[in-house]
């Protein structure tokens, strides 16, 4: 790959619904760099993560967001992905009678390109190798895609789906949430594994909990659809300690969510 | 009955199943007496052939044309074969003539469609009708010689009538007497083609008898008639047709499948169809299940202008399983009217029906099934299942489902469900980096899954490009 990736997104507001939700958002996100966004239920964050991913239910109203230089908000969802944007999203749909292996060599075979398609033998090496690091049993392949599996088996699947897919830009939305803490340990291994200069990462999360696996350089406070404050990893742990609460007093605000319940 | 020392010898037998010296000819077009006695003269049949085929003539005659006041499956769409027009067919054709077409003639699109299947020229040029032969002469000697071995019989109905007279008059019209329906009367009238199959007690056919019969044009027929026998514990797959469009330039295709399935056999019957859009495809397929026996129809309906076509099995033995497997895609201007019939006469009889629609660019998909329990039928369980994918507006789909009971201790579950693709599920695809139609096309493949994974291999492969191939363009 080229350059260490940079997306950078300008002012971006977005509507559901005729419904403001995103209202004004700047982030900048290197290769290397792990960004935590942290807020209260209600307040825009996975909005924020399905508008980057081109969800076809939000109207981007403003703003700009580009990748390398390209721009993001132009592009399909499929041209993002290829792109190098990836989303491990809070409720993965589900598809009945594709089986998570077939599914996982066309997409990473749409990223690659084609003429470059991966020979078989490899991708079901490197899928083995992937599964066992997440301690997921090698049925996985073989099921459909996301069919029936639990809270912690999606989410397992979608940090495979990360690591055999290889973004330059991961957002991972609540991949926390309805975990348990060896749970946890599992999917943050996946990605730890995956760090390094060629990757940026967007946290999406409610709790500290989960930056004590993944460690952030920046924490972002997401209140009323916008980042209202900024920090390293010692505003996560004042977050944890004393709640939202002093944010909101310093904001002068009451209610901290958007629009309706994202 | 016949008996193994009555197989013709593998020199006779390569070519057996074209009528070998009786020169080119064409019924002139229309029905009648004289052109029914033509068709059996030039084929040298026996008198009782004869004679059967005059008699469903008149029945086809007695029996009304189809409309929605007579209570026969066929007539269940009304105006849908208004178009029909019996005088307008050519009845008979032998297969040689057939072969006057000149690839120039063949439609630009049917060329396409084989070019994106993948089909070699050879056998695409057979498909079309121009050349006679495609090239699978030797898969075909060597597997004819280790069925032969067995005492399997396998060859083109007409073959049958000549080598096998006794066997055919056993069973030839008992399952789907003339009198069954318009269309039945119609194929016992001028009935040509076909497959014969004969598996003895206890023959386990190893291997799905199948692919040369795509070679051989007169299995294409448009009257074709295939009767199957699998004797006491035997096992046959028979597979039929292919996933290239035929095509015709007739527009009835009017078949008759029987078969028999005695007791402790089991017999699978796959089929895949594509007529080109002009077709009227109207086809009668049934099956008895003796006692302990197993019928498995897998069922596959793509192309023609309307088809209306519902496998049955009738349970007449203890202890009979039926399955019924199908998928139907209706494109634009085509009414897929498919299902299932299962009848249960006897105790403790299992059926499953699962049919899956597609309907887009306007097509309309009608899920029509039976599921019947008689008298003596206690202790039998029925399960159907039909699943609807649209995709679009303009597509529509029903369901219509046949239940009835004579006896109080059986157990029927039904269950339908009607779905588009939806958007958080092509969201999810798409983010992963698949275009908008390698997403549907993923999605579709997925919906029809419990019907592929039943194929042989390439016939599934082919499925799947075919099935690419119908949704192109069907995005946006």
């Amino acid at each position: 790959m080229s350059a260490a990736p940079e997306l950078i997104v300008k002012g971006l507001k977005a509507t559901v619904d005729g419904k403001e939700i995103l209202k004004g958002v700047n982030l900048e996100v290197k290769g290397g760099e792990i960004h935590a966004i942290m807020g209260p239920n209600g307040t825009g964050k996975s909005t924020l993560a399905s508008v980057l991913m081109g969800h076809p239910r939000y109207e981007v109203t403003d703003g700009s967001v580009t990748l390398d230089g390209e721009d993001v908000l132009n592009m399909e969802v499929d041209e993002r992905a290829r792109a190098g944007l990836f989303l491990a999203m809070q409720y993965p749909a589900e598809v009945s009678g594709v089986t998570n292996s077939d599914f996982l060599r066309s997409a990473v075979n749409a990223r690659r390109g084609e003429g470059n398609e991966i020979s078989l033998m490899k991708f079901i090496r490197e899928m083995d190798n992937k599964m066992e690091l997440l301690e997921m049993d090698e049925k996985f392949a073989t099921r459909y895609l996301n069919e029936g599996f639990s809270g912690g088996e999606k989410k397992r699947n979608e940090i495979l789906q990360m690591m055999m897919l290889k973004p330059r830009i991961a957002i991972l939305d609540e991949i926390d949430s309805g975990l348990d803490i060896d749970a946890l340990k599992v999917v943050s291994k996946g990605v730890n594994s995956l760090l390094g200069p060629e990757m940026g990462v967007i946290l999406i999360t409610h709790y500290q909990r989960l930056l004590n696996y993944i460690k952030p350089d920046y924490v972002h406070v997401f209140i009323q659809g916008k980042i209202v404050k900024s920090g390293g990893p010692e505003l996560a742990e004042r977050l944890e300690a004393e709640g939202y609460d002093w944010v909101k007093e310093e904001l002068g605000v009451e209610d901290e969510t958007v629009g309706q319940k994202a | 009955m016949t008996t193994n020392s009555q197989l013709p010898d593998l020199s006779d037998y390569k070519y057996g199943f074209h009528d070998k010296d009786v020169s080119v000819f064409r019924s002139k077009k229309g029905l009648s007496r004289e052109v029914v006695e033509e068709i059996s003269h030039l084929k040298d049949e026996p008198d009782w052939m004869l004679e059967f085929r005059l008699k469903s003539l008149e029945q086809f005659y007695k029996m009304p044309m189809p409309d929605s006041k007579n209570s026969n499956w066929f007539s269940l769409l009304p105006g849908k074969l208004d178009d029909l027009n019996f005088d307008d067919i050519t009845y008979y054709v032998k297969p040689s003539e057939r072969q006057g077409r000149s690839w120039e003639e063949v439609p630009e699109q049917i060329k396409q469609t084989f070019d994106k299947l993948g089909i070699p020229e050879a056998e695409q040029k057979f498909l079309a009708g121009v050349s006679a032969q495609y090239e699978s002469e030797v898969v075909y000697h060597n597997m004819q010689k280790e069925l032969e071995e067995q005492g399997v019989i396998f060859c083109d109905t007409d073959t049958a009538l000549r080598e096998y007279p006794e066997l055919l008059r056993e069973y030839f019209g008992t399952v789907i007497p003339p009198t069954d329906n318009k269309f039945a009367a119609l194929n016992s009238a001028v009935w040509s083609g076909g497959s014969f199959i004969y598996v003895p007690k206890g023959v386990r056919c190893g291997v799905p008898l199948q692919a040369y019969f795509r070679i051989n044009s007169e299995n294409m027929g448009q009257f074709e008639r295939t009767l199957i026998i699998a004797d006491e514990g035997s096992f046959v797959h028979y597979v039929e047709g292919c996933t290239a469009p035929i095509y015709s330039t007739d527009s009835l295709h009017s078949a008759v499948v029987e078969i028999i399935v005695k007791d402790h056999a089991r017999c699978r019957y796959t089929t895949i169809q594509n007529w080109s859009a002009n077709v009227y495809n109207l086809v009668t397929k049934r099956a008895v299940a003796h006692k302990g026996a197993h019928m498995e129809w897998i069922d596959g309906n793509i192309g023609s202008k309307v088809t209306m076509k519902y496998p049955a099995v009738v349970m007449k033995g203890e202890g009979a399983k039926a399955d019924v497997l199908s998928i139907a895609v209706a494109g634009k201007g085509q009414h897929q009217d498919a299902g299932a019939k299962v009848v249960a006469l006897a105790p403790n009889c299992t059926s499953t029906i699962v049919s899956k629609s597609i309907s887009k660019h306007g097509g309309k998909v009608t899920y029509r099934g039976l599921s019947s329990f008689g008298r003596n039928a206690a202790g039998s369980k029925a399960n159907v299942k039909c699943d609807t994918l649209i995709l679009d507006d303009q597509s529509t789909s029903d369901t219509i489902p046949y239940n009835e009971s004579k006896t109080d201790d059986v157990t029927l579950e039904h269950e339908a469900t009607v779905s588009k693709v939806s958007e958080e599920q092509l969201f999810y695809l798409m983010s992963r980096g698949l275009s908008e139609e390698e997403a549907t096309h993923m999605i579709i493949m997925g919906f029809i899954e419990p019907f592929t994974k039943e194929l042989p291999m390439e016939y599934a492969v082919e499925m799947n490009r075919l099935i690419k191939y119908e949704m192109e363009g069907s995005i946006g």
